[in-house]
């Protein structure tokens, strides 16, 4: 067979090699695969194997410079038995808590706003969402110093205002005026993404809905109760599933402004997970924290799947 | 006709107090930057406003005696190269997943989405190991080979939801007449596409702009910092604040986002909402 084609090879091989690569190129098989591979290869080696890496490290003693060995799942069950611990998860969950119904209930009332006629429409859509696209780590900065002990412009203004008594609080040295400042800040940044998806999310509502309705006799706010809230509803439970998560694995603002303090009254994971794992150098331990994150991370990401299967059906 | 009138005007003094909530910060900031030492510290005087004097002081000490310039430029190069690589790497993923069909597309698309809700703060940890063991520790270089992890699965998923609005006979009708299925993506899809792009383009520029864990956890030597990090860890010494700095760095840190944002509004908007309405 080999001998047969010696003649011809060349010429042909050229072209067939050209023509072959056209063909492959346009076989769904084969450029599918070699499309996601670069996303693929990405994933697996600094997404997929440092979170294996996690989980093992997560079951060992591992200390920075210092041989480890498997000891199980002591890691997570000894955080039970720390404070920090105990309180860091108590924590997550009022941060979260109290943070996402802020948004929700402040983000459906600034785009209702929204959705009036304005004179100056886009430039307070743009002034609206200002402070989710500045760097959360500098905006930060800024809202330490508007909480400072002592030069404080927020007490300042409310002592001039007659609603605090001088001095005014000390947001961030006093247990749970130091939770209320990093709620404060996160809705602050997180009320643009709401606003603007359930802004457009009433867009899509249909106008003759409303119209139907008004002829039906309903008011402003039955029209609110009864169309405009469950036609929300899918483009609600996105963005509270989105905002879950990243509030839950929160870092900067609580960073910047407590750095968990006082006596780790505002620590969330992620910064208990630092202090641990990189401060302290206890990387087993620190593992164990940051994966208390994964459980909430998986619900709602099977939630979210769920769901948009449902919206596909 | 003057009852909708008064109703417009009832809804910007509604809207009044969220805009002072977005923008009080701001405007605070960058009064602060640009007042006196001497005011700023002075417990009788009113914080709301600047009366001794508008000063550069602070951006001085900023520019000149810390090495903001070397930060700024260590987060253009890096914000620059994840933002590229991303966006090629994001674009053929997100057309492969939205018009291919072979082995395993659904369960990498599930893959991208969930990699997509991997908080970096669940990561940082390993991956400062990983970055070791690469040999990139206490470098920038770090920053360009981990950005993409968010960067790739979030251009992906926002992609993926353009392609799907091209219409796929248009497609089609190309490849009739003789085109390529890469002739055709480069001559007909991208070119359709073109916003999703410039959106995937402008995120993922905001997003490793903005980007801080990863940066404080993998650098450590001032050469190295990205701007977020560099003013938060050259200008916060232990317990002393050096605030009008400080605002000074947060102001001019945010600028190179600020200009986008003025000139891209709209895709801003669009981009964010694209990923929950779609």
């Amino acid at each position: 067979m080999a001998i047969g084609n010696v003649g011809i090879a060349p010429a042909a091989r050229r072209l067939s090699f050209r023509t072959r690569v056209r063909e492959l190129l346009d076989r769904e098989s084969f450029l599918g695969p070699a499309f996601v591979s670069p996303a693929m290869l990405l994933i697996v080696l600094l997404v997929a194997y440092p979170f294996a890496m996690a989980l093992y490290f997560s079951l060992s003693n591992s200390f920075i410079g210092r041989p480890s060995h498997f000891i199980g799942i002591r890691n997570f069950i000894n955080l039970w038995d720390s404070d920090a611990f105990r309180q860091t998860f108590q924590n997550a969950f009022v941060f979260t808590g109290t943070s996402v119904a802020f948004k929700v209930v402040l983000g459906i009332t600034l785009a209702l706003l929204l959705n009036q006629q304005l004179w100056f429409k886009r430039m307070i859509r743009g002034a609206v969402l200002l402070p989710w696209v500045i760097p959360t780590a500098l905006s930060v900065l800024g809202w330490s110093w508007m909480f400072n002990s002592l030069y404080s412009v927020i007490n300042w203004t409310g002592i001039a205002m007659g609603i605090m008594d001088p001095p005014g609080p000390n947001w961030l040295g006093q247990k749970y005026y130091a939770m209320t400042a990093v709620v404060a800040v996160n809705v602050w940044r997180g009320l643009p993404f709401f606003a603007i998806t359930i802004l457009a999310g009433l867009v899509s509502i249909p106008k003759e809905l409303y119209e139907a309705a008004e002829t039906d006799g309903a008011g402003p706010v039955a029209r609110f109760w009864h169309v405009t809230l469950p036609l929300l509803r899918p483009v609600l439970a996105i963005v509270v599933l989105f905002s879950t998560i990243f509030t839950f694995s929160d870092f900067n603002i609580v960073f910047q402004l407590t750095h968990g303090g006082p006596i780790n009254s505002t620590h969330l994971f992620a910064t208990l997970t630092r202090q641990v794992g990189l401060e302290s150098g206890r990387i087993g331990e620190g593992a164990a924290i940051s994966l208390y994150l994964f459980p909430v991370l998986m619900l709602v990401v099977w939630a979210q799947l769920n769901f948009v299967r449902k919206q596909a059906n | 006709m003057s009852r909708k009138l008064s109703w417009k005007i009832a809804a910007h003094l509604l809207l009044l107090p969220f805009l002072l909530f977005a923008l009080f910060p701001f405007y605070h900031m960058t009064l602060t930057s640009l007042k006196t030492d001497a005011e700023l510290y002075d417990r009788n005087s009113v914080p709301l406003l600047i009366r001794q004097g508008i000063t550069l002081e602070h951006y001085k000490k900023l520019l000149w005696e810390t090495a903001f310039l070397t930060w700024t430029k260590n987060s253009l190069m890096v914000t620059a190269i994840a933002t590229s690589v991303s966006v090629v790497i994001g674009t053929i993923a997100a057309y492969a997943l939205a018009r291919l069909r072979f082995f395993g597309v659904s369960s990498f698309g599930t893959g991208i989405f969930v990699t997509y809700l991997v908080p970096t703060s669940l990561l940082f940890l390993p991956l400062a190991q990983v970055v070791n063991w690469l040999g990139l520790g206490d470098s920038k270089w770090s920053l360009v080979v981990t950005y993409p992890t968010f960067l790739v699965p979030f251009c992906t998923w926002l992609l993926m939801g353009y392609f799907r609005t091209v219409p796929k006979e248009v497609e089609e009708c190309a490849m009739v007449d003789g085109a390529t299925r890469i002739q055709a993506l480069f001559r007909i899809v991208l070119p359709i596409a073109i916003p999703g792009l410039v959106c995937a383009i402008l995120f993922a520029f905001t997003l490793s702009w903005n980007e801080f864990i990863y940066a404080l956890t993998f650098t450590s030597s001032s050469d190295e910092f990205t701007a977020a990090v560099g003013v938060t860890s050259e200008l916060i010494r232990g317990d002393i604040y050096f605030w009008g700095s400080l605002m000074a760095g947060a102001v001019l840190g945010s600028v190179p986002i600020v200009i986008l944002y003025v000139f891209f509004l709209d895709y801003y908007v669009s981009g964010l909402t694209a990923g929950a309405v779609k």
